[in-house]
């Protein structure tokens, strides 16, 4: 696992029915674009998130491909409708496999 | 140095009745961090600084955008750095199997420390830095190898004791034993180094509000570090930038860490008293 990874996301707590919510998420990683080279002139090898989706109450919400030039600790900021209330589920992939789950519930009213 | 303060106050409105202004004193916005802690980004000039009325954030010199990084903790870059040196906060470390926390308990704690440093020691007969306690902590008490003065380590752990005393007024004391090495900071601030011959009042205080090529010159507070900038995404230490200052004069630049950089961080600190302490901040 690609060390000091760790994801964020804020998600306000209640919301009304209908209501726009903003959400928030940050995931810290290096993003390791596989374009540099290290001290020697060998390639570091690519190391990114290339994936992140995001599912409300098993529906999907947004799905986003990354490529390497997103910079180090991406973040996204987006808008969501909630209908009902439920459970948001965060999904990062990162290339050597690892997958970083993170869950907020929201109440909507 | 007053008079050099009205001519450019006339030059910023000239300047704005012009179709290309672009040049600006410190704006009216207001600080308020994840709409809770209020912060004092400006205030009446402490008594000895002869130049100035009033004292400005940098804050209140950047753009619109840079501002609102800094408005909310999850915005706010430099909290990745600060998360960081809380997992240091509580890790045991050195030859004594100690971690901050064993002393010192949550970070919480130090809570009205940075507003008070640079400050006197009695036991050391110095006046010491942030950053010179927590060596001190780490070879003494801990048994650890210190820390580079202007390390990543360093920093994130002085944005960490930043962070529990954001919104408290700096208040560095000038008198008594450390009046000695406050002169000699006000000596250093006043003294034109380099091959362009420049002080730090020839720009932080003659000049702020105006233009120095693309940049906006604030009033060079501290109250605001460590800062994470956006030109080199990482936080920054208050004597990293007083060399990158230095060394824009062309000039052979003290050390961080060094006794000339400790007189100036007390100096500059207490021309921001009165300022709330704001870092971990963002700025360009």
């Amino acid at each position: 696992m690609a060390s000091g990874v760790k994801p964020r996301v804020k998600v306000p707590k209640t919301a009304a029915a209908g209501d726009e919510i903003t959400i928030k998420t940050l995931i810290s990683h290096k993003m390791e674009s596989g374009q540099r080279k290290d001290g020697d002139g060998n390639l570091i090898p690519r190391s990114i998130i290339n994936r992140f989706v995001v599912d409300f109450n098993g529906q999907n919400v947004i799905d986003v491909t990354l490529e390497p030039a997103i910079s180090t600790n991406p973040y996204f900021q987006f808008d969501a409708t909630v209908p009902e209330s439920g459970e948001f589920t965060f999904t990062w992939y990162d290339d050597d496999g690892d997958v970083y789950e993170t869950t907020k519930k929201i109440a909507v009213s | 140095m007053k008079r050099a303060r009205t001519y450019a106050s006339i030059a910023t409105v000239v300047a704005a009745m012009s179709a290309t202004a672009v040049v600006a004193d410190a704006d009216g916005d207001q600080l308020v961090v994840n709409g809770e802690i209020k912060m004092v980004t400006e205030a009446a000039a402490a008594d000895h600084l002869e130049n100035l009325d009033t004292v400005y954030s940098g804050w209140r010199f950047r753009a619109d955008e840079t501002q609102a990084f800094q408005m909310d903790d999850f915005d706010n870059p430099a909290m990745i750095f600060v998360e960081k040196a809380q997992e240091v906060w509580d890790t045991a470390e050195g030859s004594e199997g100690k971690a901050c926390a064993s002393c010192h308990d949550d970070s919480e704690s130090m809570k009205g420390v940075r507003a008070v440093y640079p400050k006197w020691n009695e036991t050391a007969g110095e006046v010491r830095t942030l950053e010179m306690q927590v060596n001190d902590c780490r070879e003494n008490q801990m048994g650890a190898e210190p820390w580079n003065y202007t390390g990543g380590d360093m920093a994130n752990m002085v944005a960490l004791l930043t962070t529990v005393s954001r919104g408290l007024p700096v208040s560095v004391a000038i008198d008594g034993p450390a009046r000695e090495t406050w002169e000699m900071g006000k000596d250093i601030y006043y003294t034109r180094y380099g091959q362009l011959e420049l002080s730090c009042a020839n720009c932080h205080e003659d000049n702020y509000g105006n233009m120095i090529r693309a940049d906006h010159l604030s009033q060079g507070q501290i109250n605001g570090f460590p800062a994470y900038r956006l030109k080199n995404t990482k936080l920054n230490t208050v004597h990293a930038r007083f060399k990158g200052c230095v060394r824009d004069t062309r000039a052979h630049t003290f050390k961080p860490g060094s006794a000339e950089f400790i007189a100036l961080e007390l100096y500059v600190a207490s021309r921001g008293n009165g300022l709330s302490v704001e870092g971990p901040s963002v700025r360009n």
